[in-house]
């Protein structure tokens, strides 16, 4: 199939290096300590953090750092057919392991021994990337929080469809079969923690893929760090500062 | 600015699900127009100051592709929402009207319309999507006049009446196609127009009596009943496959009931080409029809069998069915199901090359005449053409395309597209072989032509410092080649060892170093597959300059090349084999009858020809061994020409005569061949390219069994081994006898085919002829592509190279081997047909009396086959007229015609004299006439 038209257009109307819209909002669950909502596109996400605070179980307590625990789940209505999704299959599973430790290879757990920070996230609608706005939300999520972190980890996906490299695929990309590099990265620190690929890519096209992801990384970097910002301005005007 | 569509879809469970896409709308989508002062004019594909700019609509591009392709037709705009409609109603349209966009000759523009924020428009309620992209169509035409201001005149071309009157009605210029070309005074693009179906007045070459205007075929069923029949099991879905000497029998192989459903007459056919998807209908069982190709030919209309070349495998060969139950049975019912075809799936409708039927001028000429066309293949229908020029056309063989085919209207209705050239004409007739076979016979573009080195290429000391490269140039190499042959890609050498022992090494020529992969010159390789081999003219899939010079192993200049080496004992057993990049010098570059007599001469002790006798001894224990193993030594009616270096006509034709020295060569390519596909398969088992050959089905065998049978011979085919030996023991009282039985063996059975490996499971990678588990090609990759991806498989498997990309991708490896075996298919057919032409031409001049065998009974008449010339055709005999004058009758179980009072009888194999000669029953249709002496 025709995913990018000889005009260089994909099937939604983006260019290959080209985002989705994104769209980001602090402060979507007032319970807790942090929460975010993060789009990219067509997928939707919402995050919320709790902690650091007491550890539950005793037994899992760190003494000389904070425990993190990560929740994924899909939303019931998140895909057009509904259906009941058990919890704690092997793919959330997968999924919440990923993002805790993306997550945690930034917050600076040292700093909160005996304590634990809790992250939820949940899928409300699924377009493809889940995982990337996932960690996205989480990020601002832990912000919010006011949690110490290294860097603010931010995530982007990219493709390789009709020999070429695409930013940020949507679900119809990302069933094509074709190769599916997830990134994520410290954007001001330059590092990579989190790099997944499904099926394969000769290796010099996979640089390219992935140089492509960065690229998306560093542009959702520096939206969330407006967000931030903006953030920031209103609690200080609400304060009265 | 974003924007979400939304609409449902059925999943194929047969769920409805509702689907949200994002869809978003640029504003960085330029009109294509060089003047344009807004745009960014860096992509800009139309003319510097054009008067129109024409836009069309989608059944204009549908229905008129061929006009399109014109040159004349330029400065058009294709909107995206007409190429998305064209893809999906036919995709081969979609890819001609891509090829024209992406060729930089024409002044074509793709405008995006749907993404463009100004001519994107939402679906209103209570609008079909067909209305919506109309809607479309006519809104971007509307606002490339707006935004080119009135200097320009945007056209909107469009055969939909209720289109062109809205756009008019909204101030758009609109016109028909018939209008807009009658306005460019071209008439013969009229020609090149297609007639929208109610303008055609469809019995007027047939009759104008209104009260024989009836309906012929029965109707279609609608799409919605196929699909629902075909769930239910009444239907059955195939590929209609129209038998090549018979064009009133087809046959529809069908999954649901695990065989071929036959379907006999035109009427039954029900307006299906050759190739269409259709879907059929079972008769009841009493009507299916016991075999009717028990005569030579079906007269209802005045076609017959022609005399053609010998078929060389059971996939040319006509079909026969095997008989159920021949002893003893009368009256038997087939039990080979037949069928009608109810609906026609998929068409697969393209342009065909023939010649009108011979008509009268009418009077006054100058105006449209309607005309028959007579396709050259004969599976096709004739197909009724409108024509201005017909005085011009009579004699000349022209290509036309199909439109479509009315219930009421005994043949199908198209147009012309182009002339080719005179009937009879041997140029002509060569490029009506090249178009019926798909051959693309154009010059390599200039894209293509950039990817080769500079000439004049030599050796550089790159090459020979490469550490990849070993320098075999110190090595006696030489090559034996047929006669004048100039793309030589093949070379030998063998030396003796200290040991006793002899190195034996077949270098190839290492195509792969100039052709690199994903390059314009590698597609093009891809895309033609093989080099196609005519009776006068080569077309070559590699650029000349490679072919006969870069890639060339000629003697005395030094080459690349791809070795594989192999350390022999004197008994042929092989010690150890290695493959590498070398460089050689080619010391000869002998032809088969040089290396021959170099061999026989046994004054010569030089030692080149101490090489070949070394060799041809050690091929001839391999030879040994391969046939013990099983290897069938078949037979082929190779027939050479020998043609006029002034005229090209040809002045002799002669058995092709196979030496010891080709079965040298050959015994070395095969051993390569062989020990190729072990190292690729072992270092690649997924995704390598190999070639099978299958073993040939009992049913198969049948007719060969069933002669063998009639002539007191009995043949074991249990295995390829028994099978040889039985062949080896047919040894009749006449010499020729024993080849015969081997010709028909080679017949019986279907040819070898590429295939990835991936795609079978290991015991189906038996190559049966060879009998050899494991088979590729690797000796020929200047004229050969398998053989360029073998080379590129192997120099991944030494890990000189990487391996290209496709390699990972099984469906494209897969798509790349079916194109190449249908390519390998089409060359050999065109091949057979440039032999086929070239016998009329020499027989034109020469009738000849000559001896020809009898391989096939018929009610009215045999087949016979004329070792000499390689041709085999009817021998009537009783004439047309008297048909089935009960003169005759044949014993079937002893394969004999007998006349009626018993004075006459022929038998299968019996050798008989006949006289051959060109006759022309109708003017401009030469055929080669059979006639018993």
């Amino acid at each position: 199939m025709e995913y990018v038209s000889p005009e260089g257009l994909r099937l939604d109307g983006r260019r290959p290096m080209e985002m989705r819209q994104i769209r980001a909002e602090i402060g979507a669950v007032s319970k807790a300590d942090g929460s975010a909502v993060f789009e990219m596109g067509n997928t939707k996400v919402i995050a919320a953090v709790y902690g650091p605070r007491q550890v539950q179980n005793k037994s899992q307590q760190m003494n000389d750092q904070a425990l993190v625990r990560c929740e994924y789940s899909m939303a019931n209505f998140s895909t057009g057919d509904r259906m009941r999704k058990p919890k704690g299959d092997r793919r959330s599973t997968e999924i919440s392991l990923v993002i805790r430790q993306t997550m945690e290879a930034s917050i600076l757990t040292h700093l909160m021994p005996h304590s634990q920070i809790d992250i939820f996230v949940q899928v409300l609608q699924a377009d493809g990337g889940t995982r990337s706005a996932c960690i996205n939300a989480a990020t601002l999520a832990l912000a919010d929080a006011g949690i110490p972190m290294r860097d603010l980890v931010t995530s982007c996906s990219a493709g390789y469809l009709n020999s070429t490299p695409l930013l940020d695929l949507n679900y119809v990309e990302d069933s094509a079969g074709g190769a599916d590099v997830t990134l994520g990265i410290l954007p001001k620190l330059d590092k990579v923690t989190l790099l997944q690929m499904d099926s394969k890519l000769p290796i010099d096209i996979l640089e390219n893929v992935m140089q492509l992801a960065i690229e998306g990384c560093k542009a959702v970097a520096n939206y969330i760090r407006e967000i931030l910002l903006e953030n920031t301005k209103q609690l200080e005007f609400r304060r009265g500062v | 600015m974003l924007h979400n569509k939304s609409f449902v879809k059925k999943t194929r469970a047969g769920r409805v699900m509702k689907q949200v896409r994002e869809h978003y709308l640029r504003d960085d989508i330029f009109c294509g127009a060089p003047f344009c002062k807004v745009c960014d004019t860096s992509s800009a594909r139309l003319s510097e100051s054009p008067s129109t700019i024409l836009v069309l609509d989608t059944n204009v591009v549908l229905h008129q592709i061929d006009l399109l392709e014109n040159l004349a037709i330029d400065d058009v705009v294709v909107l995206s929402i007409v190429l998305e409609e064209v893809k999906n109603k036919n995709l081969s349209v979609y890819n001609r009207i891509r090829a024209i966009c992406s060729n930089s000759k024409r002044n074509f523009f793709v405008f995006s319309n749907e993404y463009h924020r100004d001519t994107y428009i939402k679906e209103m309620s209570g609008e079909t999507k067909n209305d919506r992209n109309d809607r479309a169509i006519r809104v971007a035409t509307q606002w490339y006049q707006n935004h080119l201001g009135s200097g320009v005149k945007v056209l909107l071309i469009t055969n939909d009446k209720e289109n062109k009157r809205k756009a008019n009605d909204e101030g758009i210029h609109a016109e028909t196609v018939e209008t807009y070309v009658k306005s460019l005074d071209r008439p013969d693009l009229l020609d090149l127009l297609v007639r929208p179906s109610e303008d055609i007045d469809m019995e007027e070459v047939e009759d104008l009596r209104p009260s024989k205007r009836k309906v012929i075929y029965i109707e279609h069923k609608p799409m919605s009943e196929i699909t629902s029949g075909l769930h239910r099991g009444i239907y059955h879905q195939g590929k209609l496959r129209v038998n090549r000497y018979n064009p009133f029998e087809a046959y529809v192989g069908s999954e649901s009931i695990g065989d071929e459903i036959i379907i006999y007459g035109r009427s039954n056919m029900n307006r299906a080409f050759d190739g269409d998807i259709v879907a059929v209908e079972l008769l009841p069982q009493d009507q299916w029809q016991e075999e009717k190709s028990l005569s030579i030919a079906c007269g209802d209309e005045d076609e017959d069998e022609d005399v053609h070349l010998a078929p060389n495998s059971a996939d040319d060969a006509p079909r026969t069915i095997p008989q159920q139950g021949s002893s003893g049975e009368i009256n038997a019912v087939s039990s080979r199901p037949s069928g009608r075809i109810v609906g026609i799936i998929k068409r697969n409708w393209h342009s065909y090359c023939g010649s009108l039927e011979p008509m009268p001028m009418p009077a006054g000429s100058g105006g449209i005449v309607h005309a028959l066309f007579v396709s050259k293949d004969r599976r096709f229908p004739k197909i009724r053409i409108q024509t201005r020029q017909l005085e011009n056309l009579l004699d000349k063989r022209i290509v036309v395309a199909v439109d479509s085919w009315d219930r009421q209207s005994r043949y199908p209705s198209g147009h012309y597209v182009r002339t080719i050239g005179e009937i009879g004409d041997r140029d002509t007739e060569s490029e009506v072989v090249l178009i019926e076979n798909d051959i693309n016979s154009r010059p390599f573009s200039s894209q293509v032509l950039a990817c080769l080195p500079p000439l004049p290429w030599s050796v550089s000391s790159e090459d020979l410092s490469n550490p990849i490269r070993q320098d075999l140039r110190n090595l006696r190499v030489f090559s034996v080649d047929p006669p004048g042959c100039k793309d030589i890609d093949d070379a030998l050498h063998c030396t003796a060892l200290p040991n006793g022992n002899f190195e034996v090494g077949v270098h190839i020529a290492d195509v792969t170093n100039f052709v690199h992969p994903g390059t314009p010159l590698d597609d093009e390789a891809a895309q033609r597959g093989t080099s196609v081999y005519l009776v006068e003219r080569r077309i070559d899939m590699l650029p000349k300059p490679l072919t006969e010079d870069i890639c060339s192993l000629r003697s005395d200049v030094e080459r690349l090349a791809f070795s594989v080496i192999w350390e022999m004992t004197p008994e042929a057993d092989v010690v150890s084999s290695r493959y590498t990049k070398s460089i050689i010098k080619s010391s000869a570059a002998m032809s088969y009858v040089e290396a021959q007599a170099r061999m026989d001469d046994s004054r010569l002790m030089d030692p080149l020809t101490t090489d070949l006798r070394n060799m041809n001894s050690l091929a001839k224990k391999m030879r040994l061994r391969r046939i013990e193993r099983g290897a069938l030594t078949l037979a082929s009616a190779e027939v050479k020409f020998q043609i006029d270096t002034e005229t090209h006509d040809p002045l002799d034709i002669g058995m092709y005569q196979i030496r010891e020295a080709n079965q040298m060569v050959e015994e070395f390519m095969l051993a390569a061949n062989v020990s190729v596909a072990q190292q690729i398969l072992k270092s690649f088992p997924l995704c390598s390219l190999l070639r099978r050959h299958p073993t040939p089905t009992k049913e198969m065998l049948e007719p060969l069994l069933r002669t063998a049978a009639a002539i007191g011979l009995h043949l074991d085919v249990s295995t390829s081994k028994a099978m040889a030996d039985s062949l080896d023991h047919a040894v009749g009282d006449d010499p020729y006898f024993n080849k015969l039985i081997r010709i028909l063996a080679t017949r019986c059975m279907s040819q070898a085919v590429y295939f990835c490996s991936g795609e079978l499971s290991p015991p189906e990678y038996h190559h049966y002829g060879l009998a050899a588990p494991l088979y590729t090609h690797f000796t020929s990759p200047i004229r050969r592509y398998a053989d360029v991806i073998v080379h590129r498989l192997l120099a991944a498997s030494l890990g000189i190279f990487k391996l290209p990309p496709i390699f990972q991708d099984r469906g494209q490896l897969t798509s790349i081997s079916d194109n190449l075996n249908y390519r390998h298919r089409n060359a050999q057919m065109a091949g057979r047909a440039s032999v086929e032409l070239h016998t009329l031409i020499y027989f034109r001049k020469r009738p000849t009396d000559t001896e020809a065998r009898i391989v096939k009974i018929r009610s009215n008449g045999f087949f016979v086959f004329v070792p000499k010339y390689g041709i085999e055709g009817p021998v009537y005999l009783t004439t047309r007229s008297e048909k089935g004058g009960g003169e005759w009758y044949i014993d079937e179980q002893q394969q004999k015609i007998k006349k009626m009072d018993g004075s006459l009888s022929y038998s299968i194999l019996q050798s008989v004299q006949i006289h051959m000669e060109v006759v022309e029953p109708q003017p401009n249709r030469p055929k080669l006439q059979l006639s018993l002496i």
